[in-house]
């Protein structure tokens, strides 16, 4: 089921949590919000399950509006950041609470929930209560949950921020595998651009409570609309007003055709690249990714002077 | 284009709270706790003071100043006093007993700290009388003498400083006690300068109440007190007797100044309660 | 942190203060009432006054529990789940109760429902009686033990936090069944904690009672009137019988709360 989000708008108190904000979701993608906290990702998404209401605004959920549906007739599966686990149920009897809402018959209900914990490999944990899971086998049981509806959209909000580094890692790559086993429109909130290149199909980045850029992992990295969102997608600096990826500079022991000088103010080698600190004459400071082959052919120490200029092709954004 | 203002919609909400579309809900349930509480609570109490009122200030005012009224307030006022200062010391040390310390029968001497609670005051006051009336196996009469009466109020409360110093103390981070031993602390300085300040909160919690109860007990020295005006006559139990011999004004007077007690200390204890909040 | 002598010494304190004020009291009550056996506690029990005031007793507090129950819970969710003006207020006058003197609540109800009051005069007129009857003795009860459940609940229901219930929602249950199914068994604990101790407080009430029954006996005379009814008529014990009855009932609903005092569920 496709999302169609037109003119939100939310405020908490004097605060702008979103504003005016419109953005399409097809059906069936796996899809990032993506922004610094506090820039209204996680309210959109609230807003979309229906737990909380835009203060003007409309949600289309299957060409349905569902603006002021309640969040129990939305069909929507949601991922809560702290996963909300019934804590007096054990993982089956989590699983399997909406399905009982729903009345369904108790033969169905446990093969349903089954089906479930196979699918987040749970089954061996399937009569143990959340206290006794850890953070990533409660995430899995809350997705398992959210699922076992069968949701026409599901929903996850920072699903990934409360775990460590590793576990973190493993369940991005089992999610996307998931998302391509089960197709369901999934919409997840994150503030990692890592985890929303690598996860993602599509891209929403959202900061101050507006949409900066909706596309693709490659047309955010490559064609950014702005300064913000190149800023947020990877690392930039600054050259002559302009942001430029530190890796689209080049460095030259001559001054070249419309090339600036800069002088050498530390050297830092991170394994096979190196990183190249540099003062322009009262013009600011800049810095230059380069291999190191290519460091040791200029011979780059600090206190020489060398010359910079984008490489053809650069990804560059006006600074805004 | 920094942002980092709060987003009250993102992060680790404590409680997130939700304004549900279709406010009349909230609106009945507002409504309906404020017609509750109003009949079976503020009604009530405002009939006491308007009575207390209705005939002017002067009228209220002699009510309250009688010999006989006065002696009650002023009597209750210090037992109050008394009582609540007692709990203050016994009430901390008890509290300290009980979490610190190790011994045969800790457990049962936890479990009756509550007894207090759970008895109902008039049986409270009978026992007392037991052990400390006319027929006293020990040879203590303390029936209708004022330290009856206040051996029944700190009996009732008992349990208010014990069960508030108790559970900060269990939280109460050692670390601190042994850091401040390192830094060469004695004992008796580190309970005074460590300790102390930590348990102080807890502690002005729990005498508050205490000095609350005190002021306002009826049950645990009717019997104790014998009623006798000028000299056991505690507040509660001159409302009673001017109830009895139907002069409502000057029940409703003294009563007035009952509750005007009351409420100090429950403001001054919302006041403790926020300064906490905010030093924690 | 004492050293073992001044831990000794505070120990010898705090257990002493406990014997002279609670254990040794308690524990000679129970010892004069049982001197000549059960047999008399028995009969003094199973007298007509003494199962009357029993009953009454009973009733009272039943109505009492399940009102302050529905109130309470109602309460506590209004209080933590909403935001609305007049919140704080609210907040600080449920306590008021525990703050009055009970006598003072008997007047309270007497200036109100009294048959010298227009609306007493009124009712009466109309067959309700308030005053020197059961529903008097139920409003007063339940006026002091109102906070009990509600102050239990509360900060559980704070604690426990929204999302679990929204969690519920998403999935489709409704308000009521995510209350029940959601909510309920996550304020158990708390909830029976509250019950007995509104049952605890319902049962021993005395001054409020006092006031507001008339003290008639065979009609409004409740356990605790019945204890102090037959202490001043020189009847030790009938008296003592119903006071360790009424301790008995209380030491058992110390070990109900001890025994849900672990409140962490499963």
């Amino acid at each position: 089921m496709a999302i169609t989000v037109s003119h939100l708008t939310k405020r908490f108190g004097t605060f702008a949590a979103l504003s005016d904000v419109s953005i399409d979701i097809p059906a069936g993608s796996l899809t990032a919000l993506l922004g610094p906290s506090g820039g209204g990702k996680s309210t959109l998404l609230r807003i979309i399950a229906g737990l909380e209401p835009p203060d003007a605004g409309t949600v289309q959920i299957g060409g349905t509006d569902s603006t002021t549906l309640p969040p129990q007739r939305r069909n929507v599966g949601f991922v809560f950041q702290h996963y909300a686990a019934f804590k007096h149920m054990t993982v089956a009897g989590n699983v399997a609470f909406g399905l009982e809402i729903r009345r369904q018959p108790k033969a169905a209900v446990k093969r349903r929930v089954d089906e479930l914990l196979e699918l987040v490999h749970m089954e061996q944990f399937a009569d143990r209560y959340p206290a006794q899971l850890s953070g990533g086998q409660r995430q899995r049981m809350a997705l398992a949950r959210a699922l076992a509806v069968e949701p026409e959209v599901l929903l996850l909000d920072e699903p990934f921020g409360a775990l460590d580094a590793q576990v973190r890692k493993e369940l991005r790559a089992w999610l996307r595998r998931l998302h391509d086993e089960v197709h369901v429109t999934t919409v997840f909130v994150t503030h990692d651009q890592e985890e929303a290149m690598e996860v993602a199909d599509e891209i929403v980045v959202i900061n101050n409570g507006r949409v900066e850029q909706v596309g693709t992992p490659d047309e955010l990295y490559d064609k950014p609309a702005n300064a913000f969102v190149m800023g947020f997608l990877g690392p930039v600096t600054r050259l002559d007003g302009v942001l430029v990826r530190p890796h689209d500079l080049e460095l030259f022991d001559r001054p070249e055709p419309s090339s600036v000088a800069a002088t050498v103010q530390r050297v830092v080698r991170l394994g096979f690249e190196v990183r190249v600190d540099l003062e322009r004459d009262g013009k600011g400071e800049l810095w230059v990714q380069i291999t190191r082959g290519e460091a040791e052919k200029l011979a780059v120490t600090p206190g020489i002077e060398l010359f910079v200029r984008p490489v053809a092709g650069a990804v560059t954004a006006g600074d805004g | 284009m920094t942002a980092t203002t709060a987003d009250p919609a993102a992060g680790p909400r404590p409680t997130p709270r939700l304004r549900r579309p279709g406010g009349a809900g909230l609106g009945l349930g507002v409504g309906l706790a404020t017609s509750y509480l109003s009949v079976v609570v503020l009604l009530p109490l405002a009939a006491i003071v308007a009575r207390a009122s209705g005939h002017g200030w002067g009228r209220f005012w002699s009510a309250v100043t009688t010999p006989e009224a006065a002696a009650a307030l002023r009597l209750t006022l210090v037992l109050g006093l008394l009582v609540a200062a007692v709990n203050a010391v016994v009430g901390t040390l008890i509290a300290w007993v009980l979490v610190r310390d190790e011994f045969p029968g800790k457990r049962v001497m936890d479990a009756i700290i509550d007894l207090p609670f759970a008895l109902p005051t008039i049986v409270a006051g009978l026992v007392l009388l037991a052990l400390y009336g006319t027929t006293s196996p020990v040879h203590l009469n303390l029936a209708y003498a004022r330290t009856g009466v206040m051996a029944a109020l700190l009996f009732v409360t008992l349990p208010f400083v014990v069960r508030a110093v108790q559970p900060v103390l269990i939280e109460l981070d050692r670390e601190m006690e042994e850091a401040a031993a390192s830094l060469g602390a004695e004992r008796f300085t580190i309970f005074r300068r460590i300790v102390l300040p930590n348990l102080l909160p807890a502690i002005a919690a729990g005498t508050a109440l205490a000095f609350a109860r005190a002021i306002s007990e009826f049950g645990a020295t009717v019997l104790i007190s014998g009623n006798l005006p000028f000299k056991t006559e505690v507040a509660s139990v001159q409302i009673f007797s001017q109830i009895e011999s139907d002069n409502t004004l000057a029940a409703a007077a003294v009563s007035t100044v009952l509750l005007l007690a009351a409420l100090a200390v429950l403001l001054a204890l919302q006041a403790m309660q926020r300064l906490g909040v905010r030093r924690a | 942190m004492p050293s073992r002598g001044g831990r000794g010494a505070l120990r010898a304190v705090a257990v002493g203060y406990l014997l002279a004020l609670l254990a040794l009291p308690l524990g000679l009550i129970c010892w004069r009432t049982f001197a000549n056996g059960a047999g008399p506690v028995w009969h003094a029990l199973t007298s007509a006054s003494a199962r009357h005031a029993l009953e009454v007793t009973g009733s009272v507090a039943v109505v009492a529990v399940v009102a302050n129950t529905l109130s309470g819970v109602g309460l506590a969710v209004l209080l933590v789940r909403h935001r609305f003006p007049g919140r704080r207020l609210l907040d600080a006058l449920v306590d008021l109760p525990l703050a009055v003197s009970p006598v003072v609540v008997g007047l309270a109800l007497i200036l109100v429902y009294g048959r010298t009051t227009g609306f007493g005069a009124w009712l009466a007129e109309h067959g309700v009686k308030v005053i020197f009857a059961l529903p008097g003795m139920v409003l007063a009860t339940v006026f002091v033990s109102l906070p009990l459940v509600l102050r239990e609940v509360a900060p559980v229901l704070e604690e426990v936090g929204i999302e679990q219930e929204q969690a519920a929602w998403t999935l489709g249950a409704s308000a009521a069944q995510a209350f029940r199914r959601v909510t309920l068994p996550a304020i158990r604990w708390a909830l029976a904690y509250g019950v007995v101790l509104t049952l605890a407080r319902a049962l021993g009430e005395y001054g409020a009672v006092a006031v507001v029954s008339g003290r008639l006996v065979g009609k409004t005379q409740t356990a605790t009137l019945f204890v102090e009814e037959r202490y001043q008529n020189f009847d030790q014990p009938a008296a003592y019988a119903m006071a360790v009855a009424l301790a008995a009932v209380a030491v058992g609903i110390l070990l109900v709360i001890n025994l849900l005092r672990p409140r962490e569920g499963s």
